[in-house]
């Protein structure tokens, strides 16, 4: 169209600059599931930390005259089979829990996000090795997998600690897969974008470009996958140690207190409620978080 | 042949673009003539506006020219000298590109600070206060007020985006920009405003520019001569004056009758 008479037309722009946005923390924290997750988290992550001073007694602690004892002061949960302190073990776990999906999605950002930029943004050959393999990674159900992996490696023989260590390692090495692929796709929308061919024009290299065009645009959908996958993951560990190839005895994983419950569900069923109920709500909050992140680390849903 | 006084900043000659189109596995292999045998020169200080309609091969010419696209055959000079022979760096710092869509061309993670010092600090001119100054000044430069400094590209309009971007392209003071539709995803009041900026811009710092376009209404107002490509072909070249008064192709008089007016005895709507 033709501007109408671009002799009048002023060349400074005269629209005043609009306020700034509300930030991300605001936006998410407007979300009332998103809010309730993060609190719900936050409580579990501080429980986690700090074990050892909330936890009334050691986790593997034992009071043989109190076994299956009910709720009391001295133990606000009861004692399990062995007499340990249910709240104790509970604490712990979220311990193991936590440290496992943390672990475990350091190891999945650490493969997923190398492979997806290297496949990406070479494109070519590369892209093509790298994708069949991970297409060949996904064709494997994960805990399966992971199950062959322990079963090789041992842990039903090896120290509790060691282990957790190969429990991370079998889940880790499992779990980069869709994390690669998601990576791959952004990298190769935004090495076509126009800031970048921008940025290709004022002289930027290959690894300017990379890190200071792409991966900033990474951050947000990375940060949402992996904490969308934390659930599985702590899925995962629960159901490998319910399995009994998991976190060994007698450190308190969920899944292993689930398994160590199962023999007494029917005279003893809290035992079974109280890591199963832990279970669901941490992946539950996890799940809404990574939803609410979404929404909230989205630049174009900011103008809502 | 130029019809500039001046030497020419760009000259291009026979360029041509392939783009192999891929059948399945026993296909014999296709290609696809993007840009054929497109040749022309842009003196110091001039505007070349290149015409056509979507796929006609403009913007791939205008990409081809900033070294940003790989060249099928033809050559491109820039100051006398072939593409391939002048230094990749110190060439990015001559040429310049301005894209359309502003929305696209900003990244939304780099604050207008970072976007506009990037190129400075890849060419390694000045210091950082040096180049915060000359940030500052760039802004007053494209009408944006200095406070815009801190903010994100989508605390902007569209016009003021475009802005920014013409003023990244500033930052390192080259002496070509290619302008790709540069006004074509703006409003039409907004328009006229980055054309009067552009065109002051032009004037100030003795620019030259490839202005890419669909509309040949805005070209009038800020070309000297006219290329109209149809097919990756130049199929009719001109002054502004010559070209919209005795357009000789019947493709450059589709697209001439395609602006529209706002002047009811020149135009009128075809159903009245």
């Amino acid at each position: 169209m033709t501007p109408a008479t671009p002799d009048l037309a002023p060349d400074v722009s005269e629209e005043p600059l609009a306020p700034p946005p509300p930030g991300v923390w605001k936006r998410l924290l407007s979300n009332p599931l998103a809010a309730a997750s993060l609190f719900v988290l936050v409580f579990i992550v501080l429980c986690a930390v700090f074990a050892p001073l909330l936890a009334p007694r050691g986790f593997a602690a034992q009071d043989l005259y109190n076994k299956h004892a009910p709720p009391s002061v001295a133990h606000p949960f009861g004692t399990d089979d062995l007499g340990r302190d249910v709240l104790s073990r509970l604490i712990y776990g979220a311990r193991i829990s936590l440290s496992v999906a943390v672990s475990v999605e350091l190891f999945v950002v650490g493969i997923g996000l190398t492979v997806g930029l290297i496949a990406g943004y070479r494109g070519g050959w590369i892209d093509t090795v790298l994708m069949r393999i991970t297409d060949v990674m996904l064709a494997f159900p994960d805990v399966l997998l992971a199950i062959l992996l322990l079963g090789t490696l041992g842990t039903a023989d090896a120290s509790p600690a060691s282990s957790m260590t190969l429990v991370i390692i079998a889940l880790g090495v499992t779990g980069w897969p869709p994390l690669a692929r998601l990576v791959r796709g952004q990298v190769l929308s935004l090495r076509k974008r126009e800031f970048v061919e921008a940025a290709r024009s004022l002289g930027a290299t290959d690894s300017r470009i990379i890190l200071r065009h792409i991966l900033p645009n990474l951050l947000s959908p990375i940060l949402v996958a992996i904490t969308v996958d934390a659930a599985g993951v702590i899925l995962a560990e629960a159901s490998l140690s319910f399995l009994g190839i998991g976190v060994q005895r007698p450190f308190p994983s969920w899944g292993r207190m689930i398994n160590d419950a199962l023999e007494y569900y029917r005279s003893k069923p809290v035992m079974l409620v109280y890591p199963s109920v832990l279970l669901s709500v941490t992946v539950l909050a996890l799940n809404f978080l990574g939803d609410g992140l979404r929404d909230a680390l989205d630049p174009r849903s900011r103008k809502r | 042949m130029t019809m500039f006084d001046s030497a020419p900043v760009v000259s291009v000659s026979h360029l041509r673009k392939e783009f192999p189109v891929r059948g399945g596995l026993f296909a014999p292999k296709e290609v696809k003539v993007a840009v054929d045998d497109v040749s022309f020169e842009i003196g110091a200080g001039k505007t070349l506006a290149l015409v056509g309609e979507s796929g006609s091969g403009k913007s791939t010419v205008g990409l081809m020219l900033l070294g940003l696209l790989d060249i099928t055959g033809g050559t491109v000079a820039f100051e006398g000298k072939p593409l391939s022979d002048t230094n990749r760096l110190a060439l990015r710092r001559r040429m310049q590109v301005v894209f359309q869509d502003p929305y696209a061309s900003l990244n939304v993670r780099m604050t207008v600070r970072e976007t506009l010092t990037e190129g400075m600090i890849i060419h390694k001119m000045g210091d950082a206060r040096s180049r915060e100054a000359r940030a500052r000044e760039l802004l007053g430069q494209v009408g944006m007020p200095v406070t815009a400094l801190d903010r994100y590209p989508h605390e902007f309009s569209g016009g003021q985006r475009q802005r920014i971007a013409i003023a990244r392209a500033l930052s390192v003071e080259p002496k070509f920009i290619v302008l790709d539709e540069p006004t074509s995803a703006l409003d039409v009041s907004v328009q006229s405003q980055v054309l009067n900026l552009l065109r002051r811009l032009q004037r100030e710092g003795g620019l030259t520019f490839l202005f890419v376009t669909h509309n040949l209404g805005v070209v009038e107002y800020l070309a000297d001569e006219v290329c109209v490509m149809e097919r990756g072909k130049i199929v009719e070249r001109g002054t502004v004056d010559a070209i919209f008064d005795a357009p000789e192709q019947e493709y450059t008089k589709k697209l001439l009758s395609s602006i529209p007016s706002l002047d009811p005895a020149k135009h009128r709507l075809a159903a009245s």
